[in-house]
């Protein structure tokens, strides 16, 4: 290969490359969490790496509060998508489905929540949360999620019932299917993968949320809470293991979706 | 088909059976949205009222706050914190830029190059997010930290010699300077820029190159004529995702910052959760709240794609 063609080639996979260079750059960090998961740290601080050691994947809990933590997370979290998905998908049906009033006005409320700085919303419901004597806790951070993760819902949602064939519930309606039925055996199937779609964007974001949280938690310590804690008065190893599993399940259960995506595609 | 349409029970009772689904028709898109849109209004359009009013009230922690319609806390705020308002738009905005740019290269080989690797490219673009962003936050620390592999290459490469005349790095240092601050936020959100944007050159029609290229035009000409014009809702919302949170964040520049990259949410954070100055945290919010509609308003007009929603 001369040096001329290997230029060419060089020059026609330029995208390709700086692609992959971006790839990395966002994977690194991952990386990182994964490698210093098995570092047996000098200090309270797990920044700087020292030796192997196996004893944060050994011992997960071996923190005081973290898996505590990490439950309330995952708790919040799973009463957060089902309250942010029911009211999502009704209101999505409502925009797609039926002509109404102030459908402008609907459109813009749902819309200003994901077109807000989070440090906006998480201050100004305080005020709200303040002025009306409120405790905060477990209650304020699951109206604070429901809250945020509402809008990203409604618009998974609405994408997937757009899309579909009204036809398909006229013929349900055809063969003498009630309204009920029409909805649960032919409705609700055709719209559950843009419900499913909604229901995971809000988990992800109500886990993972921390400044909304931050605000409005009071004493009540949610997993991005003791992460943050622990900057500050020291990172425990385990952090990173738990970082590293959320990471693993997650592409195990993307994995496992697409087989059986792709096999039921096969069958079909 | 037929046989659907002659189907014989519906024809004698055409009269009664209508009428009364529909009347109660009427009311479902509001019985609907009912529960949704109060949700919306009690807890994020109220609290904008309170945040409002909390702004103009003076008073103290121990004797309560009253509204006194004070709109010197505004001034005060500004003039104060106005540096802190001035990175977070220059940090955010070079952020986004810095998205753009590293992002567009990635979407693009997602959608056109990648063949069937796209999904799990894809995959491990989303992935990330499951692991905490505070923790992938933190591991900047390491990834950057003092006389670090990273810092000793940019250094032996005199590339620090001029980011620090520059003034965006100190020295041997990269932790704790302007630039670790907006390399995280650059990370923290590029997933928000890759996204729409791969969903926006997906939806290209690959016939179009070809078209381009049988009209001699060269492959950046085709690039630049053709598909980044058809790019551009991309574009636009992936700037507008990667910029609204990146203006309001205070983790990057808590975590891998100093007190010298302070942005104005890590001034809207002290004063409500430690100061407890109420009033003038809820101007800074409110302020920060009108800067970006405004900003976001313009924005949406000059690029001509109002239907983002």
């Amino acid at each position: 290969m001369s040096l001329g063609s290997f230029g060419r080639s060089i020059r026609r996979n330029l995208v390709v490359i700086a692609g992959l260079l971006t790839l990395a750059y966002l994977l690194l960090p991952n990386i990182v969490v994964t490698v210093f998961s098995f570092n047996d740290p000098k200090g309270r601080f797990n920044y700087e790496w020292q030796k192997f050691s196996t004893d944060a994947w050994t011992d997960p809990c071996g923190v005081a509060d973290l898996c505590g933590s990490l439950a309330l997370s995952l708790q919040i979290a799973a009463w957060a998508t089902l309250g942010a998905t029911v009211l999502g998908t009704m209101i999505a049906f409502a925009l797609v489905r039926y002509r109404f009033r102030a459908r402008g006005a609907v459109n813009s409320l749902i819309f200003m929540p994901m077109a807000m700085p989070e440090v906006v919303m998480a201050a100004s419901l305080l005020t709200l949360f303040l002025n009306m004597g409120t405790p905060l806790g477990f209650w304020t951070i699951l109206i604070a999620h429901i809250m945020f993760c509402l809008s990203f819902v409604v618009t998974a949602v609405k994408a997937r019932v757009m899309s579909m064939d009204p036809r398909l519930e006229q013929a349900a309606q055809d063969l003498y299917a009630g309204p009920f039925q029409t909805f649960i055996r032919v409705t609700l199937p055709i719209a559950a993968p843009g419900i499913a779609a909604g229901a995971l964007l809000a988990f992800a974001l109500s886990f993972d949320d921390f400044i909304i949280t931050n605000f409005n938690a009071g004493s009540t310590v949610t997993f991005p809470m003791f992460v943050w804690g622990s900057a500050q008065r020291g990172t425990p190893v385990q952090i990173n293991v738990i970082g590293t599993a959320m990471f693993l399940v997650a592409v195990l259960c993307v994995l496992a979706g697409m087989m059986v995506g792709r096999r039921s595609r096969q069958k079909a | 088909m037929t046989t659907v349409t002659e189907a014989p029970p519906l024809a004698p009772t055409p009269v009664e059976e209508p009428r009364r689904p529909r009347r109660r028709g009427r009311l479902v898109p509001y019985w609907l949205l009912l529960p949704g849109i109060l949700w919306l209004l009690v807890f994020f359009a109220l609290p904008m009222v309170y945040q409002a009013s909390t702004s103009v009230q003076t008073g103290s922690l121990e004797e309560g706050y009253k509204v006194t319609w004070h709109f010197a806390t505004y001034w005060d705020a500004l003039s104060e914190y106005w540096p802190q308002f001035l990175r977070s738009v220059l940090y955010a905005g070079v952020a986004t830029v810095l998205c753009l740019l590293l992002g567009y290269p990635l979407a693009y080989l997602i959608a056109f190059r990648a063949g069937r690797w796209r999904n799990v490219i894809l995959v491990l673009v989303i992935a990330p997010f499951f692991t905490s962003f505070l923790i992938r936050t933190l591991a900047w620390k390491t990834i950057l930290a003092d006389g670090g592999p990273v810092v000793g290459a940019l250094s032996s490469l005199h590339v620090l010699d001029v980011t620090s005349w520059l003034g965006i790095t100190a020295g041997e240092r990269v932790l704790a300077t302007p630039l670790a601050v907006v390399c995280g936020l650059t990370y923290n959100f590029l997933p928000f820029m890759i996204l729409p944007l791969y969903t926006s050159l997906e939806r290209i029609d690959g016939r179009l190159h070809e078209a381009a290229g049988d009209l001699y035009a060269k492959p950046f000409t085709t690039f630049r004529k053709v598909t980044f014009p058809l790019s551009m809702p991309g574009v636009v919302s992936g700037t507008l995702l990667t910029f609204i949170p990146a203006s309001g964040d205070y983790v990057n520049a808590d975590l891998l910052g100093s007190t010298d990259t302070r942005m104005v949410g890590n001034v809207i954070q002290t004063q409500f959760l430690r100061i407890l100055d109420y009033p003038t945290a809820a101007a800074l919010s409110f302020i920060l709240m009108a800067a970006i509609l405004v900003m976001v308003t313009l924005y949406i007009r000059k690029s001509g794609t109002e239907d983002l929603v």
